[in-house]
């Protein structure tokens, strides 16, 4: 039973900032908030599960890696720990150009859960809380704490909402369900209640995750091995990447087949998804298996990856088989797979249902409009994965720490980073599922790399406060190098040497019939910066990370000049401020659906307003018209 | 944001038996009852109703009219509207205009009807100006071009494009996102053919796009010959009174006169000129100058020839003017005795057809249109099947998509890895659809999640 009128009491214990969760978003929040010098308190329903993951084994991926990257340029701690506790890494898109390669790392799950629980038990300001949070409380649309389980009330002037995939969660596969969070975790089932009463809306999403499966019982002869990169790159700049060249773990990848769908297909009425058990809208990118038979059916297999969830477990997870089909079907469904004939569960695969936030009551800081002082940030505001939920948690904290010093909210643009992609796709535009970042809602992912996330994001980070003296003076280096030799190349000349034309010959590049410059060779196909070391006599050793920005630069330096030349046009369009006091009503000549949306939204921009669904480029028009009136 | 309540004249100006004035705005019905006499008040009828009265000027009747009453926002603008249908030509139209101009409203500027309709969400960009192109369409074929637009086959043929080019950039995506699902081993080359062939479409729409400027301002052409040839009774003939002076004189026209006229629905914009011949006399020589300015940039000239006299220096230098051109040679006086025979001059011209012709009787000139209508609109005027693109914007948006795509093509031929084909091919995906008015928006992750499947 919650706390009754007579247990109710105030914790003396003073504390600036609340974070409520300790998962990925709540932990970035939570050492944010403490590094600027807040005290800061952070609740979790379970000390043994910070940091934990519960779905799949790895950090990074397409666009993920780019995320973490960014987390880790504004001194966030994700990139740091994964470097500590990663068993396999992998740079994925190696073929495809620089600005989709993508950092992808196996964990050893229950060592970065250790880890990232380490740090934060180290944080000076930061004190950890066993316990649920139960209301908000709230004075004159102002935050004055919070209150918990055990009816302990918490004084603070900004809470910090992580509570991922916890409130009202509902576990189901089958027609069995039980009221947890994942993993069998508590779920906190009265925090809802508090927010619908403050006036948030909150809207129910679903996710699964497939079956841990025992190694022993796997027959890997008739799989394919993964293994990782030779040279491992680290997803933290501080990292010396001498330090992450290890001994690597490999995945395993088997395929479906029609047997495996046929079983599916038989099972299809005891699945809740289909009949209607599952109220919750799932994600269109994670599809469980029974999704993607019924979605494509002309498929005649999928893939599935067997990847290892540590080195100190037995356990493995069974990537592309997440389902919420009842055990017997599981058993069979995944046994109808090469080398999983006699695999034995050690966990079910299962589907999960939780409350969740329509994010468009943010504003961009991830402050409420309503609420001030209340942020939120990870799956609570309807994104997915790990790595979204670390990015919005260290804004959420950020800007709750500067809420309390007085200074105006950080917001990255979609310009600047992936964060600030989706962060505006969230607080924008309407969703029916979970988020996931991908590179193609990037519009400028040109300029959004992993390999210059430093050079976006690590001044921001340092004027917030979370970067060091030491570790800024290093980027304004590095940015000098890069430039001077930028400049370099683009001076040198190359004559037609027979020694040049011998390299070129030999790189399969045609002879020069004139004398041309370095930076121009470098932009031949077939040519890179480093192939020409040799025909190029004043080069001086360079970090490989100078290089690899000098190479990128010149040799896409078309194509970036053009996206920087939209980036005018994108700003141009997000400094068109709209008065916090538009009266929308006012506008007439707006149609009833786009005043609707504004009303709800209530962009800061005209760049904001155009990303509006159900606003249209007319409507704009007309707002650009009465705004000019 | 208030609006001023507008009114115009919305007929052409000609003196047809009928015509229109237009007040739209949301002081519409009380400017109308200002001035219009009828049963009853504008204000107190029912929408959408039509009422017969009387315009008055104070005292004075102007005329006997049928006014429409339609409030918004089931009206062209959106907006209150009033519409007077009057009896007079001309004169009488402009008086009830300036009575109703002196009662409140604001004369409307030039397309300004079509601008509110726009504000006021009743129209898309594209059904917009292409509203705005049947105000300012002056013949028939503009006509029922823009209103083909309006139904939207232009809508339909850029919407297919997109469609295209958004399908082959989920594709690149989708394997981007999930590169151990999806692979683009051998998308390459398939990409490479399916990009050349939505160039071409995008060339094809383009060049209509010159075709819609043509019906919409006319073929700008240029009359050529020697002195006296016959150009100016040519002209005189095609729009159908005197415009030139015609003498037997060499030389009569010292100055270049321009005409717009109708042929068979075509609409010239045609230029005479001074005759070509070596002179002395100074105003002449301009003209001769200025005529072969006019040849180098005009869509079609119409080389005259006197057939009743020998070829000479004169028509040498024509030819020299007008081999690689647009051109069609009219063997005029075909109804005196020849000296030259059209074989002769066919031998002479090469490829430019000839077309024998008696400007004083009016003979061959239905020929001379059917030249034209084939030589502007590949022999095939119907407006059923052929996209037009009409006006400068929604061609410079197809130019810039077509450039893209290009840039797309020299990616490929570069062997640029896939990810830099999506910047080029979204670009494209976006100038097409400022042509209809749609923005991106999430259409692409939309595409990725509903045609490919991703893993985890």
């Amino acid at each position: 039973m919650k706390y009754s009128a007579d247990s109710v009491w105030e914790n003396k214990d003073e504390y600036d900032i609340a974070v409520v969760g300790a998962g990925h978003a709540g932990c970035e929040a939570a050492l944010a908030a403490a590094r600027l010098g807040f005290r800061t308190v952070m609740f979790t329903v379970s000390v043994d599960s910070i940091a934990l993951m519960p779905c799949n084994p790895n950090i990074g991926g397409s666009s993920k890696g780019h995320l973490v990257r960014e987390v880790d340029a504004l001194g966030g701690e994700m990139g740091k720990v994964i470097d500590r506790t990663f068993i396999q890494s992998k740079m994925l898109n190696k073929s495809k150009g620089p600005a989709v390669h993508s950092l992808r790392a196996q964990a050893d799950k229950a060592d970065y859960s250790r880890e990232m629980r380490r740090v934060l038990e180290n944080q000076e300001n930061l004190d950890i809380r066993q316990m649920e949070v139960t209301d908000i409380l709230a004075d004159h649309g102002k935050v004055t704490g919070v209150q918990t389980y055990s009816g302990a009330i918490y004084r603070v002037k900004a809470v910090v909402l992580c509570t991922g995939t916890y409130l009202k969660a509902r576990c189901i596969y089958g027609d069995v369900s039980t009221n947890t969070g994942p993993n069998g975790l508590q779920s906190a089932n009265y925090l809802t209640e508090s927010l619908k009463a403050l006036g948030i809306e909150m809207y129910r999403f679903k996710t699964g995750t497939p079956a841990r499966i025992d190694r022993n019982s796997v027959d890997f002869s008739k799989m394919e091995e993964q293994k990782g990169d030779e040279r491992v790159v680290p997803f933290s700049f501080t990292t010396d990447p001498e330090d992450v060249q290890i001994d690597q773990v490999s995945c395993w990848l088997t395929y479906t087949n029609e047997k495996t769908h046929e079983i599916i297909r038989a099972n299809l009425d005891r699945s809740p998804l289909f009949s209607g058990a599952i109220e919750g809208t799932g994600p269109r990118y994670c599809p469980s298996i029974e999704d993607k038979v019924v979605k494509f059916p002309d498929r005649d297999r999928h893939q599935v990856f067997i990847e290892p969830e540590g080195l100190h477990t037995n356990e493995m997870y069974v990537g592309g088989m997440s389902s919420s089909l009842p055990e017997d079907v599981q058993y069979a469904m995944y046994r109808s797979v090469p080398g999983l004939e006699h695999a034995k569960i050690v966990r079910n695969a299962y589907a999960i249902e939780y409350d969740c936030i329509d994010a468009r009551q943010l504003k961009s800081t991830l402050e409420f409009k309503k609420i001030e002082g209340l942020f939120s940030g990870g799956q609570f505001n309807g994104s997915s994965g790990y790595e979204e939920a670390a990015a919005q948690g260290l804004i959420a904290g950020i800007n709750a720490a500067r809420k309390l010093q007085g200074k105006e909210g950080i917001v990255i643009d979609r310009s600047q980073g992936y964060i600030g992609v989706l962060i505006d796709d969230l607080v924008t535009k309407e969703s029916h599922e979970p988020y996931r970042m991908m590179t193609s809602r990037a519009e400028y992912r040109l300029l959004l790399r992993q390999d210059n996330a430093d050079l976006r994001l690590t001044k921001i980070g340092y004027e917030i406060g979370l970067i060091s003296r030491e570790r800024y003076e290093k980027l304004l280096e590095k940015e000098k190098m890069i430039e001077e030799e930028i400049r370099r190349a683009e001076h040198t000349n190359i004559g037609t040497s027979p020694e040049v034309q011998s390299l070129l010959q030999s790189l399969g590049s045609t002879p020069l019939t004139s004398g041309t410059t370095l930076a121009e060779l470098i932009r031949r196909p077939e040519l890179s910066y480093e192939k020409l070391a040799q025909i190029d006599k004043n080069r001086v050793d360079l970090p490989y990370d100078v290089i690899e920005q000098v190479d990128i630069n010149i040799k896409y330096d078309g194509y970036i000049k053009r996206q920087m030349r939209q980036v005018e046009q994108f700003k141009k369009m997000e400094n068109r401020k709209i008065p916090d006091d538009i009266n929308y009503d006012e506008v007439k000549s707006l149609r009833i659906e786009a005043k609707q949306k504004l009303n709800q939204i209530r962009p800061s921009s005209i760049g904001q307003a155009s990303r509006i669904s159900g606003v249209s480029p007319a409507d704009i028009s007309v707002l650009l018209v009465y705004l000019k009136s | 944001m208030k609006r001023e309540t507008i009114a115009a004249i919305s007929t052409g100006m000609t003196n047809s038996g009928i015509g229109i004035v237009r007040i739209s705005g949301e002081e519409a019905f009380s400017v109308a009852d200002r001035v219009f006499m009828g049963k009853e008040k504008l204000s107190d009828v029912k929408s959408h109703t039509i009422h017969y009265g009387h315009i008055k000027d104070g005292e004075d009747t102007v005329d006997e009219v049928l006014v429409m009453a339609m409030r918004g926002p089931r009206t062209f603008t959106g907006e209150d509207t009033v519409e007077i249908n009057c009896h007079g030509g001309t004169f009488v139209v402009k008086r009830v205009l300036e009575t109703v101009l002196k009662n409140g409203a604001r004369a409307a500027e030039p397309g300004e009807f079509t601008k509110r309709a726009f504000l006021n969400g009743k129209m898309d960009l594209s059904q917009a100006e292409a509203v705005i192109d049947v105000i300012n369409s002056e013949n028939e074929y503009a006509l029922k071009s823009s209103l083909n637009q309006l139904k939207g086959s232009v809508r339909n043929k850029i919407t297919d494009i997109r469609n295209r080019i958004l399908y082959n950039t989920a594709y690149i995506e989708s394997a981007l996102d999930d590169p151990e699902h999806i692979s683009l081993e051998g998308f390459s080359s398939e990409l490479e053919k399916t990009t050349a062939g939505i160039r071409n479409e995008l060339s094809e729409l383009i060049r209509s796009a010159d075709d819609g400027r043509i019906i919409k301002e006319g073929i700008n052409t240029v009359i050529l010959g020697k002195p006296n040839a016959g150009k100016s009774s040519l002209l005189n003939v095609l729009s159908g009174y005197e415009r030139a002076i015609v003498t037997d004189i060499e030389g009569t026209t010292r100055d270049i006169l321009e005409e717009q006229i109708s042929l068979g629905g075509l609409s010239l914009n045609v230029i005479d000129t001074a005759g070509i011949r070596r002179t002395d006399d100074v105003i002449e020589r301009i003209g001769v100058e200025r005529a072969a300015e006019y040849a180098e940039r005009a869509d079609l000239i119409i080389y005259v020839v006197d057939a009743s006299r020998k070829l000479d220096e004169n028509d040498e230098k024509i030819f020299s003017m007008i081999y690689d051109k647009n051109t069609i040679i009219l063997l005029n006086k075909s109804d005196l005795d020849t000296v030259i025979s059209a074989e002769e001059i066919k031998e002479r011209a090469g490829n430019i057809p000839v077309i024998s012709v008696s400007a004083k009787e009016e003979q061959g000139i239905r020929d001379l249109e059917e030249q034209i209508k084939s030589m502007f609109f590949k022999g095939d005027v119907s407006f059923n099947d052929q996209v037009y693109i009409s006006n400068v914007r929604q061609k410079n948006a197809l130019i810039d998509a077509r450039e893209s795509m290009e840039k797309v093509l020299e990616s490929i031929e570069n062997g640029m890895p896939e990810d830099f084909y999506s910047i080029d091919l979204m670009d494209a995906y976006e100038s097409l659809g400022s042509i209809t008015g749609e923005s991106v928006g999430e259409d692409l992750v939309n595409e990725i999640f509903s045609r490919f499947c991703m893993g985890k």
